[in-house]
């Protein structure tokens, strides 16, 4: 009887969640086209968000590139095919790894930055005082850190499918030997424009979701260490499933 | 003020940087020409089986590509497919009774269409049909033709045997 009662109690908070979360999404989209006056604050959230995260997105690609270099011919190399290695790791990165691996990464990176630092904000009472000062936090702090994670995403997908495609032509066409000729020819041949506006139209959504949850969480953390703490945690959690399950819905819809 | 000028430069270079490796992908590792003009003349071919040829697939001549397939149709006339091809215009010394066939790369690989030269002193131009065509071998068909002649000879066989 108390589990039932736990659970209905636990449902309602979630879907409540759901809900809050929807209607400050409707609320950043309707500001958005007031931040276009105050570009600069926008820019300088991209730079955080975005040029900031640009060694660790290219080193994980790097590496993420050569593994799939390496197991792919392993495996390819058994029935005499790894020509086809540039292919197959291609679309897998355009398609799967690029959008998804950046987004996990764009939350651990940009989004507890975002959530911790609002969240501090709101801790030290800076929110607060800006209200107080007439000036609305969520067009003056929330809305550029959003803006500037949702411009920054689809910039680090590309740029992480290019880098990982340069490590698996690292592995594949340098160190083990694949003739360059068949591994790019193949690769063209396999690789469609859709594929490519699929793993950007998935960056996309990743970053608006990433972004939306790691400024609400901060927005709506508990205000003392403990909660700006479990803000970035949950920043990250939530993040990292939301990428996962959007990721499933998006592929079963472009199948 | 300094500052805040780098910052923006910073974001300047990481926007580039991003649409550079977008560029990077969409003209490197797809086959498909944004923005470049459509050069060469067009031949069509006409295929009683085309198998799994598709569009964008090469046409080779002694193994080098000299153009690629632009469309695939089915013409109802006589219910054969109607393959369009685009030739580059380097080759333009194709003589107008070389034959066309659908080749596999491979064992199980992409299919191509394939061009052997004929002795013609005139060439292709642009609109023209090559009318010596041989169609794409479909392994299904082969197998069974094969076992069908496999049952046969067995039939024979046996009846000899009888005598």
């Amino acid at each position: 009887m108390r589990l039932l009662r736990d659970l209905i109690y636990s449902a309602r908070e979630s879907l409540l969640t759901l809900g809050r979360v929807f209607l400050f999404f409707l609320q950043l989209l309707a500001y958005t086209p007031a931040a276009l006056w105050r570009l600069r604050l926008v820019v300088h959230q991209t730079y955080n968000a975005g040029a900031l995260s640009l060694v660790i997105i290219m080193t994980c690609a790097l590496f993420v590139g050569m593994v799939l270099g390496l197991l792919g011919y392993d495996l390819l190399s058994r029935v005499g095919s790894e020509d086809i290695l540039g292919a197959g790791a291609a679309l897998a990165l355009t398609k799967q790894l690029g959008p998804v691996m950046t987004a996990l990464l764009f939350a651990g990176r940009a989004g507890t930055a975002l959530a911790s630092e609002i969240g501090l904000m709101r801790a030290t009472d800076q929110l607060s005082a800006m209200q107080m000062m007439a000036v609305d936090p969520v067009r003056r702090v929330v809305l550029p850190r959003f803006l500037g994670g949702v411009v920054a995403m689809p910039c680090l997908t590309a740029i992480f499918i290019a880098i990982g495609i340069f490590g698996v032509q690292l592995v594949g066409v340098e160190q083990v030997g694949i003739d360059p000729g068949s591994f790019w020819s193949q690769m063209r041949a396999a690789v469609e424009l859709d594929d490519i506006s699929e793993g950007m139209l998935k960056g996309s959504v990743f970053g608006i979701a990433c972004s939306l949850i790691a400024v609400y969480e901060g927005y709506n953390s508990v205000p003392t260490a403990e909660g700006v703490g479990r803000a970035t945690t949950r920043t990250v959690v939530i993040s990292s499933v939301a990428t996962l399950l959007l990721n499933f819905i998006l592929t079963a819809f472009m199948l | 003020m300094r500052q805040t000028h780098a910052m923006e430069i910073g974001t300047g270079l990481f926007v580039l940087f991003g649409i550079a490796s977008l560029l990077f992908m969409v003209t490197q590792i797809t086959a498909e020409r944004v923005g470049v003009q459509r050069v060469g003349y067009v031949l069509t071919a006409k295929f009683e089986n085309v198998g799994g040829l598709k569009v964008g697939a090469p046409v080779s001549m002694a193994g080098v590509t000299v153009g690629r397939v632009t469309a695939i149709a089915f013409d109802s006339s006589d219910y054969r497919a109607l393959v369009h091809m685009r030739i580059d215009p380097q080759f333009n010394r194709i003589p107008n009774d070389s034959d066309a066939a659908i080749f596999t790369q491979g064992l199980l690989g992409n299919q191509y269409i394939g061009m052997t030269a004929g002795g013609s002193e005139t060439f292709y131009k642009d609109g023209d049909q090559i009318e010596l065509t041989q169609s794409a071998l479909v392994l299904e068909n082969l197998i069974s033709k094969f076992l069908v002649s496999f049952a046969e000879g067995k039939s024979k066989a046996a009846e000899e045997g009888k005598k």
